[in-house]
């Protein structure tokens, strides 16, 4: 039982995808500017890793070991085309924005590196947990950064005004920087800086 | 069977593909009529934003019903009534020997080498019953993909009231900055045509000198973007110039807009 509640629950902030493997950093980047299209990206996300950890880990002792990593790849991308096939149809506005963000899904290190790491390994049950856990470690990561770049460069909440700009006729200067990618290497940076002087174990040692 | 073995791998192969690609094909299949709507309300939400007239939150049928779809013959320069312009599909009007106009290479500014004879405009017209806005398709090459755009002209069929796209595969970022809404508030008030009736209207390479006279012929170019933006500045002056509308836009000034 510890086993698998370790499993579910590192991923979060002990072993977090984003913070201590520094995966999955291209779409932390360009998505996170709003808060609405990070919940459809981390939905979308969280959904692909676990059904491809879950599909993986059923016919694991199935797959040839030479030809894996492509059998992980083409679950990985029609898991992802489904994806982006409901998306088109359900959330026109919301897949209008991600464009292109849904299909690299595919290209994700996080959804191949626990494909590879851990369901090629692991019962189903708890690739489940490990695919739901990580996918909640990217969300966590992802929510953050957005909630940080739509407030403090377009005063907004999910769309909602928090701060009134000076350009609406309020009082706050938006900064421009928390809208383009780059702003979000410095939250990133500074979320790990956090997470590791709370958890003094992630620090790498210096060479 | 050895889970390394020829006879294997080919198996897992064939049926991995075989299951896969059923799941996507029944994805794509499944959702197609969905999508197909969403595409034509994103159309139609485009022809209102274009024209100025949308209006966040209300229906888009509501909104679109004051908007009236009229069939161009462009070989004419007139209103035709061959096809019904709710169901003409231009795209493939575009392909059929029927109704395929092959654009004179020396013409082709736009790249996209032929295009339909007929083509769907949209009026927008007041209670008087008089024209108020014109909105016309455009398309052409951007840098990797065509671009589908409407542009909304005003009265006097030279003033831009509004221009942009609802469709292309430029790269976000970069040429996919046509659709920034800072972009596209250039347009309105620009003018296509010159004094003498030349058409003029141009992307830069670069911002516009607001000081110069030509400047309400110019919109700024996007950094990182040349190409797109030269595409977007030639789909125009093809489209509004001798082989696109501007002869029926010269007729439809002088006659009106007849019932």
């Amino acid at each position: 039982m510890s086993k698998a509640k370790d499993v579910f629950l590192d991923p979060l902030f002990n072993k977090n995808p984003i913070g201590l493997q520094i995966l999955g950093i291209c779409s932390a980047l360009a998505v996170t500017s709003k808060l609405e299209t990070v919940v459809a990206m981390c939905l979308a996300v969280t959904f692909v890793i676990t059904g491809s950890n879950v599909s993986i880990s059923l016919i694991r002792r199935q797959i040839p070991s030479n030809i894996r990593i492509i059998v992980e790849i083409t679950i990985i991308a029609t898991l992802v085309i489904i994806v982006d096939q409901f998306l088109q149809a359900y959330a026109f506005g919301i897949s209008k924005q991600l464009s292109i963000f849904v299909g690299l899904i595919i290209t994700n290190c996080i959804v191949l590196g626990r494909a590879e790491g851990f369901a090629m390994k692991n019962p189903p049950g708890l690739s489940f947990l490990d695919g739901v856990g990580n996918g909640l470690g990217y969300s966590l990561v992802l929510l953050l950064v957005a909630f940080f770049r739509e407030l403090l460069g377009a005063g907004k909440l999910l769309g909602i005004t928090i701060l009134s700009t000076t350009n609406e006729g309020g009082w706050y200067l938006p900064n421009g920087l928390m809208l383009l990618p780059p702003s979000a290497f410095f939250i990133i940076g500074l979320l790990i800086w956090i997470l590791r002087t709370w958890k003094t174990d992630q620090i790498e040692e210096e060479n | 069977m050895s889970r390394d073995s020829t006879a294997k791998v080919l198996t897992v192969a064939f049926l991995l593909c075989l299951i896969c690609s059923i799941l996507v094909s029944a994805a794509a299949v499944g959702l197609n009529s969905r999508q197909e709507q969403n595409k034509i309300q994103e159309k139609r939400k485009n022809i209102l934003q274009a024209a100025g007239l949308y209006e966040e939150g209300r229906p888009i049928e509501a909104q679109f019903e004051k908007i009236q779809p009229r069939l161009v013959d462009l070989q004419q320069d007139a209103f035709s009534r061959d096809f019904d312009p709710i169901t003409f599909d231009s795209r493939a009007a575009a392909r059929d020997p029927e109704t395929r106009y092959r654009i004179p290479p020396e013409q082709d500014l736009a790249k996209i080498k032929s295009r339909s004879r007929y083509k769907v405009v949209y009026l927008v017209m007041n209670n008087d019953g008089d024209l108020q806005q014109l909105i016309l398709p455009v398309h052409g090459k951007g840098l990797w993909s065509t671009m589908y755009g409407f542009i909304a002209l005003a009265d006097d069929l030279s003033t831009i009231n509004g221009f942009a796209f609802y469709e292309h595969g430029e790269t976000p970022g970069l040429g996919g900055e046509i659709d920034n809404p800072a972009w596209k508030k250039q347009w309105p008030g620009k003018k296509v045509y010159g004094p003498s009736g030349e058409t003029r209207i141009d992307v830069l390479k670069g911002t516009v000198d607001r000081a110069s006279a030509n400047a309400v012929y110019q919109v700024d170019g996007l950094a990182g973007a040349t190409l797109t933006a030269r595409g977007v500045g030639n789909l125009l002056r093809y489209w509004m110039g001798e082989d696109g509308y501007k002869p029926f836009l010269e007729k439809l000034k002088e006659e009106g807009v007849k019932p």
